[in-house]
């Protein structure tokens, strides 16, 4: 009981570590601030995985009462916190991720034409912006056959990755 | 669903929903994959610019190093001796006659064999083309054309005032660019992109034209000659790096010797002058301030125009000239800084002389300021501060090297009286320009601003201030003004906007640190003077890449730059590793892993975010730090003979060293005597406390010495080392050996071979 509390002490010690670290890359003007637009990469790069609607949702949480644009490292410390502790937003194992391709590729074909990606891409889901649709297109089409072998697009991905 | 596909299916409902919330899947793991790459490229961002930042330190360091040798340092020895006068004492330049009826060039004969560009003068407008196209292939200008280019680029110079007035009646649009750092492909693409200069197209030039890229001369030779086909329309404005004191550490003087090697040295001497004819700015319809660096609350722009601008041949010294020991003595009494006997050291920083800045020194912890560019003088402390603080770590250290080395203490010979001619001739020299002269023009060169209010001693370059929108607004206010344009710092998009648009930093050097990193960019005017940007990237070779792709090279080059410095420092990781292991496992935590390299390094990195990609475990496991050292070890050049802690001392120090070197090296030769080799290394290794023996040191000079003759190449040693980031271009054109690796070099950035 005793260790189980050291225990998370020493985790929440590293956590506000880890979050603190984050937070200053962004944080250019050296005053504790990141803008808004920028906690998206933050909390992602501490390896959580959420929605954008989870995203909106903690934004709110953290945001000043009369939204400035910048978020505060002492209002974004203890929520980042939290998250970790509770270990919300897992990243999204690798077999999870390639049955979501297969939902979307019923015929069991292996792969997606690059309209297909971008209906579902751009319509469905939280669509994606032009510029990521563009991003993802880059390095996902294979230009002779202009589809996405999801299989080996994942697997790239996620070498990268490590 | 159902597009034109031939798809046949027809969802239902339930699979409609199943579709979106796969859709939705993807979607948050693909933002989560951007997210990271937009970390690491921010983290490489980081690395590049703390280890620049280090780099400057160094020169901190040497500041040090030279303070110590003139307060404290009595040579106990003929040779001794001689090595400090060749340290401190700056040959005479030559008087303004002699640059006048400059036989210089004319006495250099062009070779039949020659099949380079030929140069005529008055210049015309197919010659400067002709040059840029003769460069592009790879050609070299002859000397003689060089001598001559520099002579009459020198005479349009005087001309000009420090301020340069343009209009834009004249020419229609005026194209400003920054910096070019010798890159000669940002150079030529900026041309193809926007156009050859023009009357109806002007250009201004921003500074730091040369050093640290492989092109200086040739880039230096393009600007000069557009300056004179179109003397009205192409304007250049003197940067910190134009600038012999600067150019010996950052390269362009290395790369004037290796490119010219019998008429370099002359070369060198006209540059040294021609830089300073240099205009320090430039104002387009009186509303719009270019200048390299930046201001501070002191700019006083009528006192900048009306300062005899050659007075000022460095801004990384105070003194002009050679001084002989009399002038010296009585300066030095006036400064009371006490030392007796030598010279008093020509590239000392302006600490020494001037008193300290009334600038509030600064409390902002400097390595996040994320400075990018070059070099600055020491930092501003009081002398006696410094020579204690200094005496009280090296002076015992060097009586035990001495005792240790078993020196014989020699009395010291008096120096021989200068010659009466020498003492007149240094009378009938340049006055010296005043402190206020001096710091006006090194503000304007070296300064960048910053977000917060205020205007503060730049600590970080040691010269010039951080100033902030409220010092920018009362410029702009005081003498009518609507924008400044200023370079000096590299941007990963090539520009920048700050203090709410009224200051537009632009650079023109793109892949600076290394390809892949940053894009260049330039700014157009109109007559309306409002900016318009256009960016560029000199490399195809990204183009084709993806994001992902691109990030992963600059990276994979500052990851292996930072490698090499934790590599430098492993006795001390090692040491402050233990220091967490008290039960001597081997293992360290990561939390005490990153604590421990930050306390060591002090560059201020992400360590956790970049932990990752230095250590091979898992995030959450205890690292085997002895294994690990290990492995960055076996990534750097090996060198079976060579002690590993000399190596790390040479890694460490490798820019300081390079910098000694050639100041040493007087005559530009590109040689050391061994004897002055193994002096150097003695003096500097004590001052930095570094564990080299003395055989060591032995051995290392004479494995270096090739040849056997008793003298040391300066670039072979280097390269032999790879202690130059970038590479030697060869007289051959050829690169250099074996660099595969692309260590970001304390005195010169990563460079691939290309």
């Amino acid at each position: 009981m005793a260790d189980d509390r050291d225990r998370e002490e020493i985790a929440v010690a590293e956590f506000h570590k880890k979050i603190k670290e984050a937070f200053e890359v962004f944080d250019h003007e050296s005053n504790n601030t990141v803008d808004v637009r920028e906690i998206g990469t933050i909390i992602r790069s501490l390896g959580c995985c959420p929605s954008e609607g989870d995203l909106h949702d903690l934004i709110a949480e953290i945001e000043e009462e009369e939204p400035t644009g910048y978020i505060r490292y002492e209002k974004f410390l203890p929520v980042m916190t939290e998250v970790l502790l509770e270990r919300r937003y897992r990243p999204i194992p690798e077999d999870v991720l390639l049955r979501a391709f297969e939902v979307l590729d019923p015929a069991k074909r292996g792969f997606l034409t690059k309209e297909e990606l971008i209906k579902y891409m751009t319509e469905e889901g939280e669509p994606f912006s032009q510029e990521e649709m563009e991003e993802m297109l880059s390095a996902a089409i294979d230009p002779e056959s202009n589809s996405v072998h999801y299989k080996d697009y994942i697997t790239m991905m996620v070498i990268d990755e490590n | 669903m159902g597009s034109g596909a031939s798809n046949p299916h027809r969802f239902t409902f339930q699979n409609a929903e199943k579709a979106f919330k796969a859709a939705a899947l993807i979607q948050r793991w693909f933002r989560r994959c951007m997210a990271r790459l937009e970390m690491r490229r921010h983290c490489t961002w980081s690395i590049f610019q703390s280890i620049e930042y280090a780099g400057q330190q160094d020169q901190v360091k040497l500041h040090d190093f030279f303070s110590y040798l003139v307060d404290h340092f009595t040579p106990s020895s003929h040779n001794e001796r001689d090595l400090l006068n060749r340290m401190f004492t700056e040959e005479r330049s030559p008087q303004d006659p002699e640059m006048e009826n400059c036989s210089d060039y004319e006495s250099v004969q062009v070779p039949d064999s020659y099949t380079g560009p030929h140069l005529s003068f008055p210049l015309l407008r197919e010659h400067a083309i002709a040059l840029v196209e003769a460069f592009r292939l790879r050609q070299r200008l002859h000397a003689r054309y060089v001598l001559n280019l520099l002579h009459e680029a020198r005479k349009h110079l005087i001309q000009l005032p420090n301020i340069n007035h343009v209009s834009t009646c004249y020419s229609e649009e005026i194209t400003v660019c920054g910096d070019l750092h010798g890159q000669l492909d940002d150079l030529i693409l900026i041309f193809y992109k926007n156009g050859l200069p023009s009357p109806e197209r002007a250009y201004v030039f921003n500074g730091d034209f040369v050093d640290r890229g492989k092109d200086s001369v040739d880039v230096l030779m393009v600007l000069f000659a557009f300056m004179l086909v179109y003397p009205k329309e192409f304007h250049l404005n003197r940067g910190n790096h134009e600038d012999h004191a600067v150019n010996l550490r950052y390269g362009f003087t290395k790369e004037v010797m290796q490119k010219y090697k019998i008429h370099g040295k002359k070369i060198l001497k006209i540059l040294q002058d021609v830089f300073c004819w240099l205009p320090l700015a430039t104002l387009v319809d009186e509303k719009v301030l270019i200048l390299h660096g930046g201001v501070s609350d002191m700019t006083d722009l009528e006192l900048l125009a009306k300062l005899d601008r050659h007075k000022i041949v460095s801004t990384l010294r105070y003194k002009t000239r050679k001084e002989n020991k009399k002038q010296a003595e009585e300066k030095r009494k006036a400064n009371q800084t006490g030392s007796a006997g030598s010279p008093s050291p020509w590239f000392l920083p302006q600490s020494r002389s001037l008193p300290s800045s009334p600038l509030r020194p600064s409390a902002h912890s400097a390595h996040r300021a994320g400075r990018s560019s070059s070099v600055p003088c020491s930092v501003p402390l009081d002398p006696k501060e410094l020579s204690r603080r200094v005496r009280r770590s090296v002076d015992l250290e060097l009586e035990r090297c001495r005792q240790q080395a078993g020196v014989p203490v020699i009395s010291e010979e008096e120096e021989p009286e200068p010659s009466a001619s020498e003492a007149d001739s240094d009378a009938q020299g340049r006055p010296e320009p005043s402190q206020e002269e001096w710091r006006q023009v090194v503000d304007i060169l070296w300064s960048d601003p910053m977000a917060q209010e205020g205007c503060r001693a730049n600590t970080v370059r040691g010269g010039g201030c951080y100033f902030g929108p409220n010092v920018t607004e009362a410029l702009l206010q005081k003498y009518n003004l609507q924008l400044l344009i200023r370079s000096h710092e590299c941007k990963p998009e090539g520009y920048e906007f700050c203090h709410g648009r009224k200051v537009l930093t632009i650079f023109s050097a793109s892949n600076y640190y290394e390809v892949g990193s940053n894009r260049g960019a330039y700014v157009k005017l109109g007559p309306a003077l409002i900016p318009h940007i256009v960016q560029f990237q000199a490399n195809k070779a990204t183009h084709t890449l993806t994001t992902r792709q691109r990030i992963s090279r600059v990276e994979e080059s500052a990851l292996t730059a930072l490698r090499a410095k934790l590599f430098a420092h492993s006795s001390d990781l090692l040491a402050e590793f233990k220091k967490h292991d008290q039960d001597n496992t081997g293992l360290i935590a990561p939390s005490d892993w990153a604590a421990a390299v930050e306390s060591v390094l002090r560059l201020g990195l992400p360590w956790r975010l970049l932990r990752p990609q230095l250590v091979n475990s898992l995030p959450d496991d205890k690292l085997e730090y002895k294994s690990w050292l290990g492995t960055l070890a076996q990534k750097q050049p090996s060198h079976q003979n060579i002690q590993s802690s000399l190596l790390e001392v040479l890694y460490r120090n490798r820019s300081n060293l390079e910098t000694i070197f050639r100041i040493i090296d007087s005559d530009h030769s590109g040689f050391i005597s061994l004897d002055e080799f193994r002096q150097t290394w003695k003096l500097f290794s004590c001052h930095m406390k570094a564990d080299v023996t003395d055989d060591c040191v032995c051995d290392l000079a004479r494995s270096i010495d090739f040849n056997r003759d008793g003298r040391i190449d300066i670039n072979e040693f280097l390269e032999a080392f790879r202690l130059v980031g970038q590479s030697c271009s060869k007289a051959d054109g050829s690169a250099c050996p074996g660099a595969t690796s692309t260590n970001s070099g304390d005195c010169g950035r990563s460079g691939a071979h290309q």
